[in-house]
């Protein structure tokens, strides 16, 4: 479609392109602003005259974020969280997810309710709690992973891609063929679904890298605390370690660098997920959409 | 109908599950989890109606009916704390619903490719930020000492606002910053909704002289009103729920009497002060009336005649 643009629209186009960077500036700025106080001097900081660029370049706040343990330990927690737990969470919904998408899979209504009903009621959080604490899982690495280790809207995603992306005759030709389910699934369907699985992996292991909520209530041992919870006592409640400050001589310093290691903290616990998205972005739509269409 | 054809004959259901025997096997620690960590749980719904001992277990507790219920009912804070959950949801409601879709609507008319790929990619990079991360950021940026906006302030030569500390900021703080951090992603749905609609629309518009903001107000605008009335009821469905993490994390001693929301009171008396009772008896009063909401929600658009939720 080539139309001569009148002058309205091009007023339009330009107005609207001057708006959107706009609020991209926006959204960018604040992100943009943690970065370069991470690396300025927290003098300059705190004088307020790091706008546009980093002052006095300085990575001593980043040498105590990896000198110190507590950090580091719910870094790697986090890790293995994050991996374990992702790697349970997409299990779990695929073998939820094909059997329910099958049409042959006698009982599938009543399965579907079992898991659907759980959407709008759930025990809450005293109940879960007393049924975590009576299967002994308080304070071990279960508690983080078990609870919630399905999703039944992702479930519901996985379900309609595995119905509506994949040719019902390629499934039947393989069961002529004489695959079992087992081979079906694995050999057919979930090579074929390669964008639904990545955009789960996205979305379980992005609620991994940020949850706090299941180590807050059920883990005490510090050394199984995942990260977000070191930052929370670290930014939120103010309480940086012992060991971080232990060779810093004047409380003044203390107090200095305590504020440019928030910065570079939160840069260092969210740089792994901001550069992980925008190659995944694509699939982010398909995602939405997928689970958007009634299941 | 399908199923009670095929329950007349028990025999063929019985070759029918044998034959896929390997499917219920897939299911099984799927079910197994849905029992233990959801239906179990359900069943300890009823400690909300029993004084509940540890020692005693769920079965065994006292029984003693709704005063859990009017225990909070009566309680001087129910009042504040319902305000708070229905004032805060109404308040993101009010001034995030909007963005999202404007955003999309003004990125639909971009036409560079690049220029539309990164503002998506910068709008929609918030979304994956933590809810502490968040919450540092927002501590940070707002510190009355060293936070930009404050510096900011002092350098045009107005006194520095301690915003966490004066109850007043709480709900704004809350809905500007959820808003800075949704928008972007929220106008996905938006966008593809934009994408769905006739481009013979557009070109007949074209022909017939329309200008840009014509063709937005007279196409685009009706054509994702559909998705705009489902995004705002199903909104409208979680009124009486307002997410734990982040009131949590940026609640402190003295904005508590504007943030406190139900999630977080029922953590509060649940899990530091262990009112096991008392605490189930909040979630499950506010349970109940979500699914109130969200039922009545789902009737108003069954007869607004467009697809239901559920």
């Amino acid at each position: 479609m080539k139309i001569k643009q009148s002058k309205g629209d091009r007023i339009f186009d330009i107005i609207n392109i001057i708006l959107l960077i706009a609020v991209t500036l926006v959204i960018l700025y604040p992100l943009y602003f943690i970065v370069i106080a991470s690396f300025s001097d927290p003098l300059e900081v705190l004088a307020g005259k790091v706008v546009l660029y980093p002052k006095n370049f300085s990575l001593d706040a980043y040498g105590m974020v990896f000198k110190d343990s507590s950090i580091m330990t719910g870094y790697r927690n986090t890790i293995f969280y994050t991996v374990f737990g992702t790697a349970l969470n997409i299990t779990l919904s695929v073998l939820a997810a094909y059997p329910l998408s099958r049409r042959d899979f006698i009982g599938r209504q009543f399965l579907t309710m079992v898991l659907t009903v759980t959407m709008f009621f759930s025990g809450g959080m005293i109940p879960l709690y007393l049924t975590v604490t009576s299967l002994g899982l308080l304070d071990t690495v279960w508690a983080i992973l078990l609870p919630g280790a399905i999703s039944v809207w992702n479930v519901v995603i996985i379900r309609t891609y595995f119905q509506t992306s994949i040719p019902f005759e390629l499934t039947e030709a393989a069961m002529v063929d004489g695959a079992s389910n087992f081979q079906l699934l694995f050999r057919v369907v979930l090579p074929l679904s390669t964008p639904v699985i990545a955009v789960m992996v996205l979305f379980y292991g992005v609620a991994h890298w940020n949850a706090f909520f299941n180590a807050l209530i059920y883990i005490n041992s510090k050394q199984l605390y995942p990260l977000q919870l070191v930052l929370r006592s670290i930014l939120i409640q103010n309480t940086p370690s012992d060991e971080m400050m232990a060779d810093l001589d004047t409380a003044a310093s203390r107090q200095l660098l305590a504020e440019t290691i928030k910065y570079a903290l939160i840069v260092v616990a969210t740089a792994p997920i901001i550069a992980v998205y925008p190659f995944l972005q694509k699939y982010f739509v398909k995602g939405i959409m997928v689970g958007a269409v009634k299941g | 109908m399908k199923e009670k054809a095929i329950n007349s004959s028990s025999g063929k259901l019985w070759r029918g599950i044998a034959k896929n025997w390997q499917l219920y096997l897939m299911f099984l620690p799927v079910l197994a989890y849905f029992i233990i960590f959801h239906y179990v749980p359900m069943y300890g719904v009823q400690i909300a109606f029993k004084d509940f001992a540890g020692s005693l277990g769920i079965w065994d507790s006292p029984w003693v009916g709704f005063k859990h219920f009017t225990r909070f009912f009566n309680g001087s804070n129910c009042g504040t704390i319902i305000w708070n959950t229905v004032s805060i949801s109404l308040y993101s409601l009010a001034v995030g619903f909007p963005v999202p879709i404007l955003l999309a609507v003004m990125l639909n008319e971009v036409r560079g490719k690049l220029f539309k790929k990164t503002v998506q990619t910068v709008t929609y990079a918030p979304y994956f930020i933590s809810m502490v991360v968040m919450a540092g950021m927002i501590m940070l940026f707002l510190s009355p000492s060293s936070g930009i906006i404050n510096v900011a302030r002092k350098a045009m030569g107005l006194e520095a606002i301690n915003f966490m500390y004066e109850s007043k900021y709480f709900k704004t703080i809350y809905v500007l910053t959820g808003v800075w951090q949704n928008a972007g992603w929220g106008s996905i749905i938006y966008l593809s909704a934009l994408a769905g609609i006739d481009p013979a629309l557009h070109e007949a518009a074209v022909i017939d002289g329309a200008s840009r903001m014509r063709r937005i107000w007279h196409i685009n605008i009706p054509g994702i009103l559909p998705t705009v009335c489902i995004m705002l009821i199903m909104n409208c469905g979680s009124l009486m729920s307002v997410g734990f993490e982040k009131v949590f994390l940026l609640m402190n001693d003295l904005n508590r009497s504007s943030a406190e929301v139900i999630s977080t009171y029922v953590y509060k008396v649940g899990l530091t002060q262990s009112q096991y009772s008392f605490s189930t008896a909040i979630n499950l009063f506010n349970s109940v009336i979500n699914f109130i909401t969200l039922v009545t929600v789902n009737t108003i658009v069954k007869k607004m005649d467009q697809t239901s939720l559920f």
